[in-house]
């Protein structure tokens, strides 16, 4: 069974120079888009000069429209229910799960596919009629194709009720053309056959009715050798139908309309007993007696015409490459992965067949701005290659705003996803910083635990601060509690903070306390003791002595530790005049202050209570 | 079903690259014209040019973006033998509302003695890492150690190929089973030295990178390189753009205790198409790399897929040949004309991709008989044989009609 190896065949033509300049210029793929290329091409005309274009070349994205996306979206919960099946039932209540899931799917496509067919009749416009027209026709096929699936190897009907159920398919899909059939068929039968209709299940056994009907079947058979209904050639051709001569019901192909319905009918009145091992060759004979010489199967007959011949693998594989999407095999699949269907017949990949359709039904997905969220559950349920699958893609998801970038980071944080989470609150701390928005780019990068970068953010609030002398985003500083740790900048700048609230609540003791521990327990950058002790002085020259003698000691000691450190700094850099004036003046002032709180300090610690 | 949208570029001149960033919201090309210019994504879908400025002071060859971790960041290199870094700088309200932003030049990489023909960034677990590779052999490799500061560059290894670089791929893997390793290409006509792809592999033992590989079945001359994405395998899938599109596996060996050298790797040729026939200059994986494209000399642009099985096929042809755009809106797949079956004769129209076909490897030819040798006929089929002329087990209807439909990534 050689398959011929084709091109595939060119699709769009797009408008670019010679070939000499297409070369070059193909870039990769769009993360945001799927299948999407940038091309670019350079055309020059006759004078000599060009015009360059870009060609953005992607998948026509129409099958993202909002019924379908329903059709994705209930199709998702329905398969997020199966996966969570318990192993542990019986199998007889399995089978009656599976079937009734099998059901769900169908009524969803159905649902899905009833809608669309009302846009197609009442839209005005000939394009959105045609093209929803189409959807749903592929969609008859598919849900006809999934029925099918379900009589023979989910519900695995045996002999007896196995033509019940394709009665039941056939009726289902071509319920018009029953009708009419059926009025042919019964409009002039003799009352005694309705007796014969009694179908197995019920209260008799395969065998029992297999007797019955045998006997039913000769006496048609008598009945028109015996010319009793010569008469009546209407009843004669009924007769025939009912003794399931081919050649009669070919006759009437039109009421037919397809081999399949052909099949069945023929198999009701020639073999309503046939066993599902035996169908395969009444479909293939039925199939070749109904086209004429001219035709050639179609696709889809092909793919029944495998599911008659219980070829899972082969319906599959046809399906897959028939159809222009995953989302029907992906499914289908993966429901008869949880049957045990696809080891059964043999194929040691099943499992991995089965997810490797589901990869790529879900990164096809994974591109959809909304519908991306919904490809993350079926990567949760690949086991081997879902994970690395959801972290290459869910970095790709554009971070347009914050609400989205938590939602990601959610779904990071839930799958352990650490890396991921960083990266993305790296990236959002960045643009954020970039944009000058501080508050914003420090939260985002303590979530990200990035002490360095938690450290060149609150070196900017201090710039902030020095320049403008108020704080920005206090709230935030405000409310750092433990992540203040991540970096000694931000535990300072946390504290530095504490110490202007204190001031403010007119706390100056506590005040003080903590401004003089910023710098002998080294929390302060050495570059900002100038700005706290001038920051002291305003304690310092409050009526009442705030800093201990003790403390006012230590504040000399931190005093004299700067100027000598900035002494010898001055040596290397050069100062201007005006500048140096300015540090003097500054050293000279506290030093002053120092002295006097001292003083006072030493007094009043000297002075008993009267 | 594939559509395009083509906007004017306003290059003065042929386009050498054209990239797009990290999350595909903005674009960069740059231009035998000196320039380069970053393109956004609005909301609408519709790009738009929000800066253009001259970069270079001959052809730009590359231009490549840094990822977001580092900022907005690009890096070009050119012809007059200098790369250079790139950042936004966020405008003023006025050039903001206008839509324009601005980019400054962050650094010049000089090193170089001739044409720069590649400039890549290394995978961001590296840290912020520029690579190139000149026409004189040479491939640099930079290193920014504040990452807070672009205008700081060491140049932390020079390493020389001894043949013309075209290309360079970094593997973008950041398992620690492997060390840093980067490919390069070489368009060299020198016929001396027989392999035109090298791969090199960062030693941690002498902290230098030291040649792993040349990849000697590869002979003719390398326009673009790529490895793969990594997924968590072992071994590393590389493509190349040559006169033809060749994939390779390289399999790392085990490493003997005491052997001190680059990880001794297998190398296995996985797929080798002369469908462009003509030179092939671009490749590139997509995030998954369940896909490759490549661009050839014959205006097409091929999409590549590996079935269930490993198998590669052609999936899909973009092509260019100068006329105007056809077949962009949907056309009725032939299962939509199918139901309602085999009375009516129908057309199966073909477009786009044909994916599924070969997903999935053609059982064992059955021997007529065999196949279905399990189930026997049922008793009044085989009454009626007689009647009928006699013919194997039915096998499949096949026609010419039936070859490979629309398939489409995900729906």
């Amino acid at each position: 069974m050689e398959e011929v190896d084709v091109e595939p065949t060119v699709t769009v033509n797009v408008h670019t120079s010679p070939p000499r300049c297409f070369h070059s210029l193909l870039s990769s793929p769009s993360p945001l888009i799927p299948l999407c290329y940038a091309i670019c091409s350079f055309i020059s005309d006759a004078k000599g000069s060009g015009c360059s274009f870009i060609h953005e070349v992607r998948k026509d994205e129409d099958i993202y429209s909002p019924i379908l996306r329903k059709l994705f979206n209930e199709s998702h919960h329905i398969f997020v229910g199966l996966q969570t099946i318990r192993e542990d039932l019986p199998s007889k209540n399995k089978k009656n799960q599976f079937v009734s899931i099998s059901k769900n799917y169908r009524s969803v496509i159905r649902a899905c596919m009833e809608e669309l067919q009302q846009v197609a009749v009442s839209t005005k416009e000939a394009a959105v009629a045609t093209q929803y027209g189409n959807q749903v026709s592929i969609l008859l096929a598919i849900e006809l194709i999934w029925n099918l699936c379900e009589v023979l190897f989910i519900d695995a009907a045996p002999a007896g009720s196995l033509l019940l159920h394709l009665l039941d398919w056939v009726r289902l899909h071509k319920a018009d053309v029953d009708e009419k059939a059926r009025e042919v068929l019964q409009s002039e039968s003799p009352a005694e056959h309705r007796d014969y209709w009694d179908v197995p299940g019920g209260n008799q056994t395969l065998t029992e009715f297999d007797v019955k009907w045998r006997h039913w079947h000769d006496e048609v058979n008598r009945c028109l050798q015996d010319n009793s209904f010569a008469s009546n050639r209407h009843l004669e051709i009924i007769c025939k139908i009912l003794a399931g001569d081919e050649d009669t019901l070919l006759e009437h192909k039109e009421l037919l309309s397809t081999w399949y319905h052909f099949l069945v009918t023929r198999l009701l009145f020639s073999h309503p007993t046939v066993k599902p091992t035996e169908l395969h060759y009444y479909a293939q004979s039925c199939l070749t007696m109904f086209l004429d010489s001219r035709s050639v199967p179609e696709p889809l007959d092909n793919i029944l015409l495998a599911a008659f011949e219980f070829d899972i693998h082969q319906v599959i594989k046809d399906c897959s490459i028939a159809l222009n999407n995953w989302w029907f095999v992906a499914h289908l699949t993966d429901l008869l992965d949880h049957c045990k269907l696809l080891q059964s017949h043999n194929l040691h990949f099943g499992s991995n067949l089965r997810e490797f359709l589901l990869l790529e039904y879900a990164s096809g997905l994974f591109t959809h701005h909304s519908l991306w969220q919904l490809a993350v559950d079926y990567f949760d349920h690949c086991p081997e290659f879902g994970h690395v699958y959801l972290e290459l893609q869910i970095e790709r998801v554009p971070l347009d705003t914050e609400r989205k970038a938590l939602k990601v980071l959610r779904i990071c944080d839930q799958r352990q996803m650490s890396e991921q989470v960083r990266s993305i609150c790296k990236i959002m701390a960045m643009r954020a910083l970039r944009n000058n928005r501080l508050g914003s780019a420090l939260s985002w990068s303590i979530r990200a635990k990035d002490a360095a970068f938690a450290t060149l953010i609150s070196e900017r609030f201090l710039q902030d601060y020095c320049t403008r002398g108020t704080f920005s985003d206090l709230d935030l500083i405000d409310n750092l509690g433990p992540a203040m740790l991540l970096s000694d900048r931000l535990t300072f700048l946390g504290k530095y903070r504490e110490f202007h609230k204190l001031y403010g609540e007119k706390r100056f003791g506590e005040a003080a306390k903590l401004l003089l521990s910023l710098m002998t327990a080294k929390i302060a950058p050495r570059s900002f003791w100038m700005t706290l002790l001038t920051d002291a002085l305003p304690l310092l020259e409050q009526k009442e002595v705030i800093f201990s003698a003790d403390q006012t000691h230590e504040l000399m000691f931190c005093l004299e530790e700067l100027t000598s450190c900035l002494n010898a700094s001055a040596l290397g850099s050069p100062k201007t005049s005006q500048d140096e004036d300015i540090e003097l003046t500054k050293v000279e002032l506290l030093r002053l202050s120092l002295a006097r709180n001292l003083a006072m300090a030493i007094i009043k610690e000297g002075t008993v209570e009267a | 079903m594939f559509v395009a949208r083509s906007i004017a570029a306003d290059h003065k001149d042929l386009i050498h690259d054209v990239s797009y960033d990290f999350h595909g919201r903005r674009m960069a090309t740059c231009s035998s014209d000196q320039s380069v210019k970053v393109w956004d994504k609005s909301e609408n879908g519709e790009w738009h040019c929000t800066a253009s400025w001259k970069t270079h002071s001959g052809s730009v060859w590359r231009v490549t973006w840094a990822h977001p971790e580092f900022g907005q960041v690009l890096a070009s290199c050119s012809f007059d033998r200098t790369a250079a870094v790139w950042e936004e700088i966020v405008g003023e309200s006025n050039d903001k509302q206008r839509g324009l932003s601005h980019w400054i030049k962050r650094t010049t990489l000089v090193d170089s003695r001739t044409s720069v023909t590649d400039v890549k960034f290394a995978p961001k677990h590296m840290g912020l890492m520029l690579t190139t590779c000149s026409a004189d052999g040479v491939v640099r490799i930079y290193e920014a150690p504040d990452v807070m500061n672009l205008s700081q560059w060491s140049l932390q290894h020079e390493i020389s190929c001894k043949l013309s670089c075209s290309c360079i791929s970094w593997n973008p893997s950041s398992s620690r089973a492997h060390p840093p390793m980067f490919a390069v290409g070489s368009d060299d006509s020198n016929v001396t030295y027989g392999g035109k792809v090298q791969i090199y592999e960062y030693n941690e033992n002498t902290r230098k990178y030291s040649k792993a590989e040349t990849l000697m079945t590869v002979t003719d001359a390398v326009h673009d390189i790529a490895f793969a994405p990594n997924l968590g395998r072992s071994f590393h899938v590389l493509a190349i753009a040559t006169k033809d599109v060749r994939i390779f596996k390289l399999v790392p060996m085990r490493k003997e205790s005491t052997s001190t050298g680059p990880t001794k790797l297998e190398v296995q040729i996985v797929a080798q198409f002369d469908n462009h026939n003509s030179q092939v200059w671009r490749v590139s994986w997509n995030i998954t790399s369940t896909l490759l494209a490549s661009s050839g000399d014959d205006g097409c642009v091929r999409l590549w897929k590996a079935n269930y099985m490993d198998n590669w096929k052609c999936t899909g042809i973009l092509k260019g040949d100068g006329s105007p755009l056809t077949g962009s809106s949907g056309q009725p797949t032939a299962m939509s004309t199918v139901v309602g079956s085999s009375v009516q004769t129908s057309q199966s129209t073909l477009n786009g991709m044909s994916a599924g076909r070969y997903f999935f490897p053609p059982l064992d030819p059955p021997r007529a008989g065999t196949r279905y040798g399990h189930l026997l006929p049922p008793s009044s089929l085989i009454e009626h044989c007689d009647a009928e002329p006699t013919q194997p087990l039915p096998h499949r209807l096949y026609s010419r009609a039936l070859l490979p439909l629309p398939e489409a990534e995900g729906l």
